[in-house]
């Protein structure tokens, strides 16, 4: 069979597997496109933005585990994708971006459209290809899919330059079933002398603690995880990435750590005597001061990516390999082997641990006359039954979102955790909708966020996509304002977002139904009306409280038992005596 | 400490731009770097020079490993090795006092002198970075007019090799 280079393209996109192409058109790809246009099997999704393809692919890439795929033109659809590359190498998601290039013979040249594409991606992706001949094009697509979503996932940036897909060159068309790669090869099963020593030290933890990230969910763990936590009986915390790697109302749950983690995960890692990390990186958000992080205990980390072991903590057992993989050789050893946890001392570290979950760290005002942006959050997670894919951008709601929503699976909390990118939430939201069409999708966004891929409006009404928006709009850049409360006196240096636009206008304007809730004594109804509205998307913009804070809160630098307290929690302001 | 960290790497277009770059966005200091092709023309060596405390030499070399176009990697200070430098220096030599003085300089420390003018001479020198370094202070009462240096070469000692 001999195909043109934009057909091998595509068609090599379809023996992949891909269902979903996002991408937007533009000179460099046109070859590329009119091959899209002669076939049924690779659905292309045209969105208004190419951040918004790269957010969208992400999304769905986090939703379903499999790889997402964007195509873009040369120069500026390039460069506009590159924040969405980013947002995903941070947090290792696994895709693969085609961008257009322009032809072989003036690149270099300055040439209309034209940027370095591979040199402005290569410190934000994973691997990057520039494919110079037709005959290598099935080849490299195989490559960057196995790049991709092996070891480490991450995003892969695939440069074909225009004369490559010319639809007069034809050559034959060959898709390798697998490929090998000498100087990648992951590994995956766990070295087994660390494991058992790993064991021994977690069954012998007076004060153990499971702190668990992203990676769990990337690797596919969950599972795992949890009969490895009710093997052992011990607490544990999930990051901000791993919240529903662990069910959140399940008892061994402690909530998130780190900085806007609970009070209670957070004293018990400072307190702790053996941790062991999984699938997580030590991010700062997590650690807070490093001199001070976790002073008493000895580490155990199990990674996949060798170099994100001993990068800021130094650790005492590290353990290179897939996660499932090396928590089902945990298990067998703990169920088959004779050797208990230390039954007394386990019970004794719960009595200290329950203590401090008496506190109530999450609570605040529920008698105020205004609408509290946790109250929203905790209605959708009853009206949604606690099963709603959730996606959400960056501040103050994503944190709400975080700490509030309790999330029960995997892979339903889609939120840009590394790289912290606003306009994420919307156009992440359509990857996870088109993927799963009868789901209920959930982007819990604010007034700041949403406005940065607004455009995407569009895009939903093309394709049918019923997203429920929930904005949670306090007329501020929440966490700027907080962080200018707490840090610069109050002086709230553009901060306030004026001249807003009507969301339920806008909404309307764009297609879809806008619901405006004031009222707290709406905000169930409100809520209820805008989820039984099954297929349409509607944007609920939600008037909440202006200067709440999101508690508790670890400023930056500081260690995990100096923590700021809502003063609606049962605590005295000063946790430091607490521990004495 | 001072490492002499040796590469094979695909000799693909911009694997060496992915090296380069990762020492500049993690700030790593990079000493001394060369780049050639082998004997086999699908891989170069690269070989580097960094200074840092252990820790931060190992995230250099996790983080090299990682590449996915690094095939191998050995930091040679991990063992006995051997590791050279090529310097040309051109050094002002007018009067037969310096012409007498900087010879005999270069014939202490095995160079040559490679190229002669009535007013300068271009030496050529081998050997260890520490050595390369004490010729250049040693022609320190000299007017040293151009120094250019090859950067580190390292190979181990022994039968230990780097090789796909």
């Amino acid at each position: 069979m001999e195909l043109s280079g934009g057909e091998i393209l595509i068609r090599s996109l379809k023996d992949e597997g891909v269902e979903f192409l996002f991408g937007y058109p533009g000179g460099a790809v046109l070859h590329i496109y009119d091959a899209i246009y002669r076939q049924d099997d690779v659905k292309h999704i045209l969105v208004r933005h190419e951040q918004a393809a790269t957010h969208a692919a992400d999304g769905y890439a986090r939703a379903t585990g499999k790889p997402g795929v964007v195509l873009v033109t040369s120069g500026p659809g390039a460069t506009n994708a590159v924040t969405g590359i980013a947002t995903a190498y941070m947090d290792s998601i696994p895709m693969v971006v085609i961008t257009g290039q322009v032809p072989t013979a003036v690149i270099g040249s300055d040439a209309f459209q034209e940027v370095d594409a591979v040199g402005i991606t290569r410190p934000c992706v994973k691997h990057n290809f520039l494919v110079k001949d037709v005959n290598k094009i099935a080849e490299t697509m195989k490559k960057a899919f196995y790049v991709a979503t092996t070891g480490r996932p991450g995003p892969v940036v695939v440069d074909i330059p225009k004369d490559i897909t010319d639809p007069a060159i034809k050559v034959p068309y060959n898709y390798p079933d697998k490929i090998t790669m000498r100087s990648y090869q992951p590994t995956v099963k766990g070295h087994s002398g660390q494991i058992k020593r790993a064991v021994e030290m977690l069954l012998n933890a007076k004060k153990p603690m499971i702190y668990s990230g992203g990676g769990v969910v990337l690797g596919n763990a969950s599972e795992e995880l949890r009969s490895f936590v009710r093997n052992l009986g011990y607490p544990i915390t999930t990051t901000l990435m791993g919240l529903g790697s662990y069910p959140a109302s399940d008892e061994l749950f402690m909530g998130m750590l780190g900085m806007h983690g609970t009070y209670e995960s957070n004293m018990a890692m400072h307190a702790c005597d053996v941790l062991i990390a999984i699938g997580a990186r030590f991010d700062d958000r997590v650690t807070g001061k490093i001199a001070e992080f976790c002073p008493d205990a000895q580490i155990i980390h199990i990674d996949i990516d060798p170099s994100s072991i001993s990068k800021t903590i130094m650790v005492d057992i590290p353990i290179v390999g897939d996660v499932a993989t090396v928590l089902q050789e945990m298990n067998h050893i703990i169920t088959t082997g004779n050797k208990q946890t230390k039954k007394k001392d386990i019970d004794a570290w719960w009595k200290v641990i329950n203590g401090w979950r008496a506190k109530k760290c999450m609570s605040y005002d529920k008698n105020s006359d205004k609408i509290k942006p946790q109250a929203a959050v905790e209605i959708v997670h009853e009206i949604t039954k606690g099963d709603a894919y959730v996606t959400s951008d960056v501040g103050q709601h994503q944190m709400w979102a975080a700490q509030y929503y309790g999330f029960e699976k995997p892979n339903r909390w889609i939120n840009s955790g590394g790289l912290g990118t606003m306009g994420f939430g919307l156009p992440a939201a359509m990857g996870v909708q088109l993927a799963f069409p009868d789901e209920t999708v959930v982007c819990i966004t604010g007034e700041g966020s949403i406005q940065m891929c607004i455009q995407e409006l569009s895009t939903c009404l093309q394709y049918g996509l019923p997203i429920k928006i929930i904005a949670l709009n306090n007329r501020y850049l929440g966490m700027v304002r907080q962080w200018q409360e707490f840090f610069y006196k109050e002086r709230y240096s553009h901060s306030y977002m004026e001249s807003l636009p009507d969301f339920v206008k806008l909404a309307e304007a764009y297609g879809h139904v806008g619901i405006r809730i004031e009222d707290p004594a709406d905000l169930r109804s409100g809520l209820e009306k805008a989820f039984a509205l099954k297929d349409r998307l509607v944007f609920v913009d939600i008037v909440t409280d202006q200067m709440e804070n999101v508690y508790p809160m670890i400023a930056h630098g500081k260690a995990h038992n100096e923590m700021h307290l809502s003063p609606h929690c049962d605590l005295p302001q000063d946790p430091e005596r607490e521990l004495s | 400490m001072r490492h002499i960290i040796s590469i094979l790497i695909e000799n693909e277009a911009g694997a060496l731009s992915r090296v380069v770059g990762l020492f500049s966005a993690r700030a790593y200091n990079i000493e001394s770097l060369t780049v050639a092709p082998t004997e086999d023309e699908s891989l170069s060596r690269i070989t580097i020079v960094a200074i840092g405390t252990d820790q931060i030499i190992e995230q250099i070399t996790k983080q090299l490993n990682k590449l996915i176009d690094v095939v191998k990697l050995l930091d040679l200070s991990d063992g006995p090795h051997i590791e050279r430098e090529m310097v040309l220096i051109k050094v002002k030599a007018a009067t037969m006092a310096q012409r007498g003085d900087i010879k005999r300089l270069s014939d202490i420390f095995r160079g040559h002198i490679i190229d002669v003018t009535t007013s300068n001479y271009t030496i050529e020198l081998t050997g260890s970075g520490r050595k390369v370094d004490s010729f250049i202070e040693a022609l320190a009462e000299h007017k040293i007019l151009e120094t250019v240096r090859s950067g580190v070469s390292g190979i181990a000692r022994g039968d230990k090799i780097l090789h796909v």
